[in-house]
């Protein structure tokens, strides 16, 4: 499925566009946090069919695309240690790391592996004692709950050869640091439904009241996505600033508490530098001190030189929606999802792999 | 990676001396374990929401049908496919 045409609910989007078309009599600047919101409205064509006042720019919300370069070489030297089995989800493998991706790295012999889940890694490690196994723990807080319990999982065997390598990050504080910025252009935010499915949706008031901005938490259907845009530009078009859920049906306010609660047993809040936006304060998690036994981080002597990053690349200004892919000078020449030259490239999520895939887009 | 998909639980085991429950789920037909920790309360025949191998919230059918039916036909269910070939070897 390409184009809104072809999707089952076309007339409802059709509707929603209507409605929007009628009630947006100014230009707007709203963000899409989630990149599967981003994967999604490039891949219905929906971008193209907004009101020309509407602009989307699309945000961070790709956690393969976040994770810095110095963290990948890390995973490419772990992986070409001889007792280790390094294992992370799909796209991880892909993102070219300095000197090279994961995928390369395995196809010179290092023993890489993809799976769906952390618990399978956790498995891998009990059958086969006399190796390490990594799991290379990306992801933003709807990921974190399961990256934890491989931790706890490892803890209840008793296993001394698992450990996560973790990138973990967080979407309020990166939401707050891209309003805080100078550049900011953004107006207001569809944010995303599956982090608030975890976390609740508490963390996102002082935003909104800080800043005098509206927050729409937003699932990743067409149909969401656009009756979320609907939303968020009332409350423009009105001077409001609320914090709505379109996605009630999903997510609750409170979150879940289970998966905070395991989240907390096993990670603290910590610094983190996103790839292409630098260090935000309070943004990621890392393992807990005492439970240092599961941190690759401590776990190897991992002694790697800070990389560059590849000049031809603007993912930086990718992520923080001043550009957008198609403006990138590489975009489809030297950069496509077969070689790509950055992290947006490669994940399905990426915008720029979006872009490179859908685009009949403006 | 970060979408979760629907399923429904078709039988539950409990591991770990009784203290952890794992779940068969149904994406379509197709049968993965999930942890339940998440979940406590999630019982046979409900149907959930599953990411990276963690159910994470309930969801009743008609969501889970309309989510899965999308979820295809972006082809997200085919990457769930190709990664339980890959677990197998
Ligand atoms: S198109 Fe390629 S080179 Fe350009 S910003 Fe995107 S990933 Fe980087």
């Amino acid at each position: 499925m390409k184009y809104l045409s072809e999707y089952r609910d076309a007339s409802v989007v059709n509707q929603y566009l209507e409605e929007l078309d009628k009630i947006t009599t100014r230009p707007w600047t709203i963000m899409e946090i989630c990149g599967g919101q981003t994967h999604s409205l490039v891949k219905n064509g929906i971008i193209g069919l907004l009101p020309k006042h509407i602009t989307m720019v699309h945000g961070p919300g790709c956690p393969v695309c976040v994770t810095p370069l110095h963290l990948i070489d890390k995973a490419v030297y772990l992986a070409e240690e001889k007792n280790v089995i390094l294992c992370s989800y799909g796209d991880m493998l892909r993102v070219p790391g300095s000197k090279k991706s994961l995928l390369e790295a395995k196809a010179n012999g290092a023993d890489v592996r993809i799976l769906y889940s952390p618990l399978e890694a956790v498995t891998l490690a009990k059958n086969n004692p006399d190796k390490q196994v990594v799991f290379f723990a990306v992801g933003f807080e709807t990921t974190a709950p399961a990256n934890a319990l491989s931790v706890l999982h490892a803890q209840r065997e008793n296993l001394k050869n698992y450990s996560i390598l973790t990138s973990h990050v967080l979407v309020p504080p990166a939401m707050e640091a891209l309003v805080n910025d100078d550049t900011n252009i953004v107006q207001g935010f569809l944010a995303a439904g599956h982090v608030c499915t975890i976390m609740g949706i508490s963390e996102y008031y002082p935003i909104v009241e800080l800043n005098k901005l509206p927050i729409v938490i937003t699932g990743f259907e067409p149909v969401d996505l656009m009756q979320g845009i609907v939303m968020l530009i009332k409350q423009l078009e009105n001077g409001e600033y609320k914090l709505e859920n379109q996605y009630s049906r999903v997510v609750n306010s409170e979150g879940n508490k289970e998966a905070v609660n395991i989240i907390n047993q096993v990670f603290e809040v910590c610094n983190r530098v996103w790839r292409g936006i630098g260090e935000i304060p309070k943004s990621g998690y890392e393992v807990k001190k005492e439970l240092a036994l599961y941190d690759a981080n401590k776990k190897f002597n991992i002694q790697i030189d800070e990389a560059q990053e590849c000049q031809d690349c603007i993912a930086g200004e990718i992520l923080r929606g001043i550009k957008k892919p198609n403006q990138c000078p590489q975009f489809g020449k030297k950069c496509t999802p077969i070689n790509p030259l950055g992290a947006p490239m490669v994940s399905s999520e990426g915008a720029c792999a979006a872009y490179y895939h859908f685009t009949n887009v403006e | 990676m970060c979408l979760a998909i629907p399923g429904k639980i078709q039988s539950i085991d409990y591991v770990y001396n009784g203290m952890v429950k794992m779940a068969k789920i149904s994406f379509g037909g197709i049968i993965k374990e999930a942890s339940l920790e998440m979940l406590p309360t999630a019982d046979v025949g409900d149907y959930v929401l599953v990411h990276v191998g963690v159910a994470i919230s309930k969801v009743n059918e008609e969501e889970a049908a309309k989510t899965f039916e999308y979820l295809k036909e972006i082809g997200e269910i085919d990457e769930l496919i190709e990664h339980t070939q890959v677990d197998k070897n």
